[in-house]
């Protein structure tokens, strides 16, 4: 597969065309945090639900380009219904994954057996990203957002 | 008129036959940077190899043979744009950015109070809004706007009610978005009628037509070397001598000084007084090189030359796209240059750069520096494509399959 089909896997088009999760929360009770890359002008807003340590619902909205998108919406499926703790955990890996070592993509490096793919379920589809190193900030904003929403509802 | 092929034009500029993924490079990206000719990359080299001293301090004969090239450069820069006062009103910068930044801290926060107003327009790049909010911050002037209208051309029935308390003028001549190309002369006459000077951002000009300030009769231009086949780290600022003598020196350091004591300096006279420290040399002289290319090649010709590229490439989007592919600019090739922004149904720009880079088809996505300008037309960015003189139409042929591919893929 070449490093563009690679960037541009089916789920990502899939959730591209339709996101999961799309829409708003009131907030409050809903907790609402936004994220901009002032770069490419992409903006992701997050309203998160928590209660008794869990992240009862999610929603996203914004705009941006297909990477940033499918990521928002493959993020808040992955999220869903976890404990706070079990969230914090997934952003932390997330966000690993997407950093580009000095021996080339960490991907390449820690996370390509079969059983760690198996692990990241439809995320693995955003392992293509790390290739282009530009658009990993674009995968990442989403992610980045929530962990400050996260911060901000219990500072860690 | 001298004769120009584009095809000759395109053999003499060595980044042009690269091959990136698998594809001979299709670079539409000028309005971001242009690529330089052999012939300004060997200046430069013979320049390293054979004369590098430092200018306007050596008595050997190097260091006269680099400043008689920097000097040079200066002078050839005074004639390409016809400056009436010749080489002693030409500032070599770094960039179009530090020319504004120029006039806003050296004429600006001399000739201007609390209250006084420079008035720009909503499709300046940031280069010409930022230096006058730092310095309505700094000593209380007010930064007004020429709106933009929905037909992408400054609205310039207010204008002299624009114009009150008006102490600067300061506009784009071609947008780097829009590609509409302003009445910079009716906009000299207007400001100069009600007292104020006029700058010019030539930045996506210059390198895409004749340049006159004598005729155009404004005060300032500002411009990049690298946008002009030149190298980075150069730019230029013109001033009318008149003007440029009433401005106090910029950063300070060496080279800009007449003397300096325990209790203070003088400054030096003329442009010295803007040039501290050890100035781009190298870089004059592959800008020199580069005015000396695109002379032989005859501006007006340039023009032309894009300009039909420009009509070219607008019928074809639209008739090949039919509406899926949305040109954000004037459709009108008199009334507009060679800068393209295209906003593609359904796919962000970031997508579709992504996609015809696939095709070896260099464009630049994003706000391009101008978010007033966006969010006047309420856009978060644009995929840009722009042409320089080495591009030929077969350019465009790859930019329409990029194109096509993009909007398949997410279609």
């Amino acid at each position: 597969m070449s490093n563009f089909e690679d960037l541009y896997r089916d789920i990502i088009l899939d959730h591209y065309r339709s996101p999961r999760n799309r829409g708003e929360l009131a907030a409050p009770p809903a907790h609402r945090v936004e994220g901009f890359n002032p770069l490419c002008g992409d903006e992701v807003v997050i309203y998160l639900d928590v209660r008794d340590g869990e992240l009862r619902d999610i929603k996203m909205s914004g705009h941006g380009c297909s990477i940033s998108q499918s990521s928002s919406s493959l993020m808040t499926a992955a999220v869903k219904g976890k404990s706070l703790e079990g969230v914090r955990q997934l952003v932390d890996a997330f966000l690993d994954l997407m950093t580009v070592g000095e021996s080339g993509p960490a991907t390449d490096a820690s996370h390509n057996g079969d059983d760690e793919l198996r692990r990241w379920g439809e995320l693995a589809a955003l392992r293509g990203v790390v290739k282009f190193p530009v658009r990993i900030k674009c995968a990442t904003l989403a992610w980045h957002t929530l962990l400050q929403g996260l911060n901000e509802l219990s500072p860690p | 008129m001298s004769s120009f092929n584009a095809l000759r034009v395109r053999a003499d500029v060595p980044e042009l036959r690269r091959f990136v993924n698998g594809r001979r490079i299709t670079y539409l990206d000028s309005a971001s940077t242009s690529l330089p000719p052999r012939s300004v990359i060997e200046a430069m080299s013979r320049y390293y190899e054979l004369r590098h001293a430092n200018v306007h301090r050596g008595v050997f004969q190097t260091a006269n043979e680099a400043t008689e090239a920097y000097e040079g450069s200066r002078s050839a820069v005074a004639r390409f744009i016809n400056a009436p006062g010749g080489g002693d009103e030409v500032v070599f910068t770094k960039n179009t950015t530090e020319s504004f930044n120029l006039i806003a801290r050296s004429w600006g926060a001399t000739h201007m109070r609390a209250g006084d107003v420079v008035l720009v327009t909503e499709m300046e790049h940031h280069a010409n809004i930022v230096p006058w909010f730092q310095l309505r911050d700094a000593i209380g002037i007010e930064v007004r706007f020429i709106p933009v209208s929905d037909d992408f051309r400054l609205e310039l029935r207010d204008l002299d009610a624009l114009l009150r308390d008006v102490k600067l003028l300061s506009v784009t001549a071609t947008s780097n978005v829009l590609g509409t190309k302003n009445p910079v002369e009716e906009l000299a006459r207007a400001a100069h009628a009600r007292g104020a000077l006029i700058a010019v951002d030539g930045a996506q000009s210059v390198a895409h037509g004749p340049t006159d300030v004598t005729k155009w009769d404004i005060d300032f231009l500002a411009f990049s070397g690298h946008k002009v086949l030149g190298p980075t780290g150069i730019g230029v600022l013109w001033t009318r001598q008149g003007v440029l003598d009433t401005m106090p020196p910029f950063l300070g350091g060496g080279g800009m000084i007449a003397d300096v004591r325990t209790d203070g300096f003088l400054p030096a006279a003329g442009v010295a007084r803007f040039e501290a420290g050890t100035p781009p040399i190298a870089e004059a002289v592959g800008l020199h090189a580069a005015i000396r290319y695109l002379d032989a090649l005859g501006m007006a010709n340039v023009s032309a030359h894009e300009d039909a590229l420009t009509a070219d490439a607008l019928t074809r989007l639209s008739e090949t796209f039919n509406g899926r592919v949305r040109v954000v600019g004037p459709c009108d090739t008199r009334e507009r240059g060679g800068v393209i922004s295209l906003d593609v149904a359904g796919v962000h720009p970031h997508d579709v750069a992504q996609v015809l880079d696939q095709f070896a088809v260099c464009v630049r996505p994003g706000h391009h520096c101008a978010k007033p300008l966006m969010r006047r037309f309420a856009l978060a960015a644009t995929a840009r494509a722009s042409f320089g003189p080495y591009s030929l139409r077969r350019d465009t042929d790859v930019l329409l399959e990029g194109l096509e591919a993009a909007l398949k893929l997410f279609g």
